[in-house]
């Protein structure tokens, strides 16, 4: 296997105070790697970090072998996907919310049309293409979600509790249908999560973190 | 009777006209700086932002005074005879709408879920097109902010006068007709402006309350 993300000696301050702070992280092309741990042990900013929404105060990302300086972050970004602790959605249409990123990089009409009817149909989301996102339960926003991140065919996926705010019905019909498409992508996947159920079902690997370090690492 | 007198229509539309174009000039001094100080993060950002909100409350005829002493004949700016022009109450009515769209503008967005930007850049959005979604998203209130600043300039007495002159054909408008007549005891005619200007004001709270119960309802 070969290494997609390497993390070296890095450090994260928030607010001034150190929220972050990982020695060594490899993660290899197509992982699927769980980030568990407490509320506020760094998932999220582990994530934002490798968003290039966060600046470290100190180390080295390396994507696949090149430093992180070697890539303008709209183009890095333009290599990944993210979906955030919330679904996010603008207020427009289903499809448009879809097509979002897909319009930033500039892919033709027909192509974008084709990426966002193929994800609409796996995610189960083809019927509410036209509804306006604001009128979507809290499931079908999440998937809108995951769908306009699908879309980018992103190398690295990065899902912040996917199934955080979501009821136990919810959660189980979007973990099995997930379960079904995360390889499909092809992408290499974090995701951070509470749930050993959704470690166990999705992962291979997972990490450990507490107060901003990796505790364990192990594989599943 | 009232209104065919072809002066009102005349001060009417130089109103419509010298408001609107304060008003788009306003925009497009508002809506970038208004932005950059609900996006971005510098020391004195709060300081400015507090300005700015004095700004919205700044007295017309204190700006009046401002401007008339600017472009007086022997003012700094008196070679550009501009005192006694449109061009002059523009320049007022600029100088009183600007901060109260650049203040609407940046409570527009900074009411905006602020993850929403990191999530729009995470999807790989340049700077540009994060903005400019961000202004999608806000479009409601940013049309009310613009229209605020039309009712700011369009009920405005003050600057108009002193800057203006209120002279006849040139620079008259709404108020400062209506202001004459009622001095001249011409009830008729100021009673027919004074429905004009009602009317202009009643169609923009009209709209603005229209936008805001658009927005209430989402
Ligand atoms: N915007 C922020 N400003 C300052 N500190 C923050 C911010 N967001 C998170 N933190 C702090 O960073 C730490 C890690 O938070 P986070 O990465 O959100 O944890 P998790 O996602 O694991 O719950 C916490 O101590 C939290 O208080
Ligand atoms: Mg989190």
């Amino acid at each position: 296997m070969s290494t997609l993300v390497e993390i070296r000696n890095l450090l994260v301050r928030r607010a001034g105070r150190p929220v972050l702070e990982i020695d060594h992280l490899n993660i290899e092309k197509r992982q699927v790697l769980a980030l568990v741990g407490p509320n506020g042990a760094g998932k999220s900013t582990l994530l934002l970090v490798l968003a290039r929404l966060i600046k470290p105060e100190r180390g080295d990302i390396l994507f696949i072998g090149q430093p992180a300086t070697g890539l303008r972050d709209r183009d890095y970004r333009r290599r990944i996907g993210l979906v955030m602790q919330d679904p996010l959605l603008l207020d427009m249409s289903v499809y448009d919310n879809i097509a979002i990123g897909l319009r930033f990089r500039h892919v033709p009409g027909p192509e974008s049309a084709r990426r966002v009817e193929a994800w609409a149909e796996r995610l189960g989301i083809q019927h509410l293409k036209t509804r306006k996102a604001a009128n979507l339960s809290g499931g079908e926003a999440q998937r809108v979600a995951l769908a306009r991140a699908f879309v980018l065919q992103p190398e690295l996926l990065l899902l912040d509790e996917p199934f955080g705010a979501l009821d136990k019905k919810t959660r189980t019909e979007l973990l099995r249908d997930l379960k079904a498409l995360l390889p499909t992508t092809g992408a290499t996947t974090l995701f951070s999560t509470h749930d050993d159920r959704e470690v166990n079902a999705l992962a291979d690997s997972k990490i450990e973190l507490a107060d901003g370090k990796i505790h364990t690492e192990s594989s599943v | 009777m009232l209104f065919n007198n072809p002066d009102v229509w005349e001060v009417t539309l130089l109103s419509i006209k010298v408001s609107g174009l304060a008003t788009l000039i306003s925009l497009l001094i508002g809506l970038p700086f208004g932005t950059l100080l609900a996006l971005s993060k510098f020391p004195g950002r709060s300081v400015l932002l507090t300005l700015i909100n004095t700004g919205m409350a700044l007295p017309p005829v204190v700006v009046g005074l401002a401007v008339a002493m600017t472009l007086w004949r022997s003012g700094p700016l008196g070679g550009l005879h501009l005192i006694y022009t449109p061009a002059a109450i523009i320049i007022a009515q600029v100088i009183i709408a600007a901060p109260v769209v650049t203040g609407l503008t940046a409570a527009a967005l900074q009411a905006l879920d602020p993850r929403l930007r990191l999530q729009l850049l995470g999807l790989g959005a340049s700077r540009l097109q994060m903005v400019l979604s961000i202004w999608r998203e806000a479009r409601l209130p940013l049309l009310a902010a613009l229209m605020a600043g039309f009712g700011s300039v369009i009920s405005e007495v003050g600057a108009s006068m002193m800057v203006g002159g209120n002279i006849r054909h040139q620079t008259r408008v709404l108020t400062t007709a209506i202001v004459l007549e009622t001095n001249k005891g011409e009830f008729t005619s100021a009673i027919a402006l004074g429905i004009l200007l009602l009317l202009i004001t009643f169609l923009i709270n009209f709209a603005l309350t229209w936008i805001q119960q658009r927005g209430a309802k989402r």
